[in-house]
């Protein structure tokens, strides 16, 4: 089912929660809500569902606007952090609770809840009180419940937040291989971007009720159109520095009092033709660590001092000043990293992003 | 000092509970842990022995005698199963018996249970201040003592050339006036009475209690398919079972020996024992006999009959609804 937001925007008296949100989702498509909390990605969903009546602006399934129509008839099926199972129902009770209220006959639903059930793993426990489960049988209920119906569409809202890491590494991965396999549209709000990255097809980033970007995970990750799109997507974040980028021997070179790095033309002439100071956001990855700095590295090469090392395992995450500016880093473990070291870094300053200090938008790609 | 608190309470709480004291005082850990748990029960079981049984064993020993205003002075006279089988043999005593039945289950139905429920259905359903504003109002006649509160409805409704319906409905509706409390139903008049005011109590449990049903349960049932009255028949209701049943157990024990309205807007009345209640007899036989005699020993038997009643009906209801399920374990284990 397609799904179109128009100018969707819900307030109460004072407070914002959706500024006109437009967005197209396309049939089968996975489309992440991604951002901070209280930044308006509950109030969305529940205005898709139904459950909230939007102030202004339209939703529409497959071209109909759905405004005036009851949850009960938008074919929606939902999932939540908490789950929102009934307590005082077993599980059949809780999956099957959807057909119940279509009244179909007892022995459909009860191959339906079976079929179900046995695709989420759990076919074994229907007779169980909810309380007798563990979180992530609960959560495989909950998503058994919301499937059951054969939903046109399927919200998540943050389903996998109160799982530990390892199960829900092992449920996203179930939850995208399900959604591709029915290829039923979903909508997943989640203020992990890891999740969002790994799972969406495409990723709306929003901040304060506005819709900040809506791409492919890609595009955001290499082309944000806005300060706020870098600073968030992107783990461990972006590196930012004021920088004013001048002409210098007909090279471009990104200045401050600490920073002097040449910057290749195609990233950094509109940042140049800028009067005054920008911000220059260098991922952590785009810093390379060396022994010593080599003549092919003229222009890219600054020395820092490590003043934090986060063990990450594989990799360390190190906090680097440079003059009493700070980035982080991340640097092989073989090197062996202690804090007071003097650290010789490489810039790849040809995916260096810059953004308009007043506007925030990218000087790249807005 | 605490030690002889403790023990004194330790005690006490054996004495109250039947069992046999201890012979020689074990030092053991239990021993002193549950004498600390008994400790903190006493005063609830001080207040039980005064107020329930030591004035419920004098009123079984009453129920035995003819103590009544004539012959108070004299030494108490035995008489056995005298005012039981006289009870019993009452003309009069199924019509108070179904009378009884009668209110208390329609008022506890109708009014304590089905009006609180709806009101607390409604009033969570509308925006909060102003269910907040109208539950409020329907709790005022609770800050009113009863008994103004009774006096108000039995002016309201008092018969010809009384009563506020009176002056006014004849006066501009056309309508002709009579005794609203008896010309009516008396029944309706003292259940609507008692209802209207009964029915807050289970309104402000049942609020709480439907407040704090997860709003993601509600959203989810909406999105399930359910309208708002499958919700409030497979989500609501469940989900408040323990403030139902409670209220029931509550309220019923509380009917049973509730007579205060009847009392004061028909006296049981009209004519014999149309609106008479077993709690209403026994205060009557024991204190307001038409003829000046007051039949203490009498209006106690009638008395104790009802108490056991509304234990039998106490016991019954714990089991049936199995209340004990409510109560865990302690988590905390004894060290
Ligand atoms: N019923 C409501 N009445 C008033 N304000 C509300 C209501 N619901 C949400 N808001 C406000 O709208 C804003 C967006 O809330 P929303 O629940 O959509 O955030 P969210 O992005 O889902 O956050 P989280 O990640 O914490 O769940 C917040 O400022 C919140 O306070
Ligand atoms: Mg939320």
């Amino acid at each position: 089912m397609r799904v179109e937001l128009d100018n969707l925007t819900k307030s109460w008296d004072e407070v914002i929660g959706a500024d006109s949100i437009t967005l197209d989702i396309a049939d089968g498509e996975l489309v992440a809500f991604l951002g901070p909390s209280g930044c308006g990605k509950t109030t969305t969903l529940l205005m898709v569902a139904g459950i909230y009546k939007p102030t202004a602006g339209t939703i529409s399934f497959d071209g109909q606007v759905v405004n005036e129509v009851a949850p009960k008839d938008r074919g929606i099926g939902m999932v939540f952090q908490s789950y929102a199972l009934y307590p005082h129902m077993t599980v059949f009770g809780n999956i099957s609770y959807p057909l119940r209220l279509q009244k179909l006959n007892k022995g459909v639903i009860k191959e339906r809840v079976q079929t179900v059930a046995d695709m989420m793993g759990i076919g074994d426990l229907l007779e169980r009180k909810i309380a007798q489960l563990s979180g992530g049988q609960q959560q495989r209920v909950a998503l058994g419940r919301a499937l059951v119906k054969e939903p046109q569409l399927l919200l998540f809202d943050e389903p996998l937040s109160n799982l530990d890491a390892r199960l829900r590494l092992t449920m996203r991965g179930e939850i995208k291989r399900l959604q591709e396999d029915l290829g039923i549209t979903s909508i997943y709000v989640t203020h992990d971007q890891v999740e969002a990255m790994t799972m969406a097809d495409r990723i709306a980033v929003m901040s304060k009720g506005v819709l900040q970007a809506y791409d492919v995970p890609e595009a955001l990750y290499d082309r944000p159109k806005t300060l706020f799109v870098a600073a968030f997507v992107g783990n461990p974040p972006m590196n930012f520095f004021d920088v004013e980028v001048m002409r210098v021997n007909g090279d471009l070179r990104a200045k401050s009092d600490a920073i002097d790095l040449v910057i290749p033309h195609d990233r950094g002439e509109k940042a140049a033709a800028v009067d005054g100071k920008v911000i220059m956001g260098v991922r952590p990855e785009d810093v390379d660590v060396v022994d010593d700095a080599s003549p092919a590295a003229e222009g890219l090469t600054l020395a820092g001092e490590a003043v934090v090392v986060e063990p990450l395992g594989r990799e360390d995450l190190v906090g680097i000043s440079i003059n009493g500016v700070d980035l982080r880093v991340l640097v092989d473990k073989t090197r062996g990293v202690r804090v007071g070291d003097t650290i010789t870094l490489v810039f790849n300053t040809s995916r260096a992003q810059f953004f308009d200090p007043e506007t925030e938008a990218s000087l790249l790609w807005a | 000092m605490t030690q002889q608190i403790e023990e004194e309470a330790d005690a006490l709480a054996r004495a109250a509970v039947g069992a046999p004291g201890p012979q020689r005082r074990p030092l053991g850990r239990r021993v002193r842990s549950t004498a600390s748990a008994y400790g903190f029960m006493a005063p609830a079981v001080a207040l039980v022995l005064v107020f329930f049984v030591a004035s419920g064993l004098l009123l079984l020993i009453l129920s035995f005698t003819d103590l009544s205003s004539a012959n108070f002075s004299r030494a108490w006279n035995f008489i056995g199963l005298d005012n039981y089988e006289r009870l019993f043999t009452d003309p009069f005593f199924p019509k108070i018996a179904r009378n009884t039945v009668f209110y208390v289950v329609t008022t506890l139905i109708v009014f304590n249970l089905g009006l609180a429920l709806v009101l607390a259905l409604v009033t969570t359903s509308i925006p909060r201040r102003a269910g907040f504003f109208f539950r409020l109002v329907w709790l005022l006649p609770r800050l009113t003592p009863s008994v103004v509160y009774i006096l108000m409805w039995q002016r309201i409704g008092a018969g010809d050339p009384f009563g506020i319906y009176n002056q006014i409905v004849p006066e501009f509706l056309g309508a002709s006036g009579g005794n609203l409390i008896f010309g009516g139903s008396p029944w309706a008049f003292v259940i609507l009475t008692n209802g209207f005011n009964g029915a807050s109590f289970g309104m402000i449990i049942f609020t709480s209690a439907l407040e704090s049903i997860p709003k993601d349960l509600l959203t989810a049932a909406k999105v399930d398919g359910a309208g708002t009255w499958r919700i409030i028949r497979d989500i609501k209701i469940p989900m408040i079972k323990w403030p139902l049943l409670f209220i029931a157990t509550y309220q019923t024990l509380s009917l049973l020996t509730s007579f205060e309205y009847i009392l004061l807007l028909t006296e049981g009345g009209p004519g014999l024992f149309t609106t008479e209640v077993w709690a209403l007899t026994s205060y009557k036989r024991a204190f307001a006999t038409y003829f000046g005699n007051s039949q203490w020993g009498y209006g106690a038997t009638w008395a104790i009959v009802l108490v056991t009643i509304a234990l039998l009906l106490a016991v019954a209801y714990v089991k049936l609804f199995r209340f004990n399920e409510l109560i865990e374990e302690p988590r905390i284990e004894n060290l």
